[in-house]
């Protein structure tokens, strides 16, 4: 029976999103990025996952580690800041949206386990990236990475950031960070999901498998 | 005080009963299953083996494991029987009184997000592996739902312990152009390949194809692994003969009966009473 039971095991574990996440200001707003891999164990429970999950028109959180607590908190700050918009009757500004993401974590830290980067564009500020790691603290970055994947980027980034990028600039970062370290990080894979926030709006694309740019591989 | 949620209380006395009492603790049913969903053109397709497990006893060879949510909304559960069969069921009834009190059919969406909200409640002790599917004005849907309350979209699922088996063959399987049959026989495949292959799944494969107003559940739909070669007709009929006597004993239990006042009108005298 114990041969048999070690496939199983996977199975029996929380699932959580072993990730790579990147999000980067630019000149004109934001870009954010992240893998496709949710993982149980060593088995890829979802391979397309979707972890750029908006909260508001304008602002979208990059969720990784317990998938059942970072959906769970998203979904509630998404309830609250709706209802805070409302009543004010503007748009919330992302310092707003990361402070409440905050809120939840710090408040709640035994019994989460959830390191969350906000990102998105407002009016005042422009593109903004707060980083809100696993115990609650908040820090406001031109650009966070996270998840079991980031450890492979710190490297990367630090090399590679610049202030005021284009778009192109901006996305060729992105993507470059998640295709290494889903080369690297076991836990990270599938496909690269990308997102454009600024004044515009939201533009979402994939890059799939095949078209990520290999690295010294012949 | 506590208001609702589980109580801890005995947590102490349990571990010292199995630890210096060397009690032994009876086994949940679980099911050690294969449940698998597929989006189709026109719906959704669930698929379910038949076989609850009591560690390593077959409880149940032919238990039912696609639940009704709504009539066009079904749920297939791994994990415990008691907890899949109950969290279902719960969700089910509030689900029937969200839709009398709002006036609308009920949607796919809402009963995944009570599913998870119910669970994430409980931090994964309540051993529930989920997959939802149904179809609703808003077009077909199937989520797939974990113990600890995180949920997935996917247009194919497979989970419980032979999911790694029902994947295999939906990945091998599966396109997005395909039409009922298709869908059907696909499910069919990868739950067989579950129960051929897992040894916590076995028995018959369950169907459940749910289209637009439109709910059809085939109940066994494949029987070919029940069919054992070699099996007793139940009741047991021995011949008589068949077990040698060897000492033959009658006592006299009852003693005669004599009737010595018998009332005409008995029976009348009792309803009035």
């Amino acid at each position: 029976m114990e041969l048999i039971e070690s496939p199983l095991q996977d199975l029996k574990k929380e699932v959580s999103t072993g990730t790579t996440i990147i999000a980067v200001q630019y000149q004109d707003g934001v870009i954010i990025g992240a893998d496709s891999r949710t993982s149980s164990g060593s088995y890829a429970v979802n391979r397309v996952t979707d972890k750029l999950t908006p909260v508001h028109d304008y602002i979208y959180c990059l969720r990784s580690g317990s998938a059942a607590d970072t959906q769970i908190i998203a979904s509630y700050v998404s309830y609250y800041l709706n209802m805070f918009s409302i009543e004010e009757g503007c748009l919330p500004t992302v310092k707003k949206a990361a402070h409440m993401f905050r809120e939840f974590c710090y408040q709640n830290k035994q019994y989460l386990l959830a390191s969350i980067i906000v990102a998105g564009w407002d009016e005042e500020n422009g593109g903004c990236v707060y980083n809100v790691p696993l115990g609650g603290s908040i820090i406001k970055q031109p650009f966070a990475i996270g998840g079991s994947g980031s450890s492979y980027l710190y490297g990367y980034c630090d090399i590679h950031f610049k202030e005021n990028m284009t778009e192109e600039e901006a996305i060729s970062f992105v993507s470059k960070g998640i295709t290494e370290a889903i080369a690297r990080d076991g836990s990270s894979g599938g496909i690269c999901r990308i997102a454009t926030i600024n004044k515009d709006g939201v533009k979402r694309r994939t890059i799939y498998g095949n078209e990520l740019q290999k690295f010294w591989e012949k | 005080m506590q208001k609702g949620g589980f109580n801890f209380d005995l947590y102490q006395r349990n571990v010292e009963l199995i630890e210096k009492n060397n009690y032994k603790v009876p086994k949940t049913t679980k099911t050690g299953t294969t449940i698998v969903g597929v989006v189709f053109s026109d719906g959704v397709v669930l698929g379910a083996d038949t076989r609850a497990t009591s560690g390593p006893i077959v409880a149940d060879p032919n238990c039912e494991k696609i639940h009704r949510i709504s009539d066009y909304i079904w749920c297939a559960g791994a994990g415990t029987a008691a907890d899949t069969e109950n969290t279902t069921g719960m969700i089910s009834l509030q689900l029937e009184l969200l839709s009398l009190s709002t006036g609308r059919s009920p949607r796919v969406r809402t009963a995944l997000t009570l599913l998870k909200n119910f669970l994430f409640r409980y931090h994964g002790y309540i051993s529930a592996a989920l997959v939802l599917g149904g179809v609703d004005f808003t077009g077909p849907h199937l989520h797939m739902i974990h113990p600890h309350g995180s949920t997935s979209t996917l247009p194919y699922i497979s989970m419980g312990s032979g999911s790694l088996a029902a994947m295999a063959v939906l990945e091998t399987g599966y396109s997005s152009k395909m039409g009922e049959e298709d869908a059907k026989s696909l499910v069919h495949q990868a739950i067989l390949s579950g129960i051929l292959n897992d040894l916590g799944s076995g028995g018959n494969v369950d169907l459940c194809v749910i289209k637009h107003k439109s709910m059809e559940f085939f109940r066994n739909i494949d029987t070919t692994n029940s069919k054992r070669k070699f099996r007793k007709k139940l009741p047991y009929m021995f011949k008589s003969g068949s077990t040698k006597i060897l000492e033959k004993e009658i006592e006299e239990k009852m003693r005669k009966m004599e009737i010595v006042n018998e009332k005409e009108n008995a029976i009348e005298e009792l309803e009035e009473l």
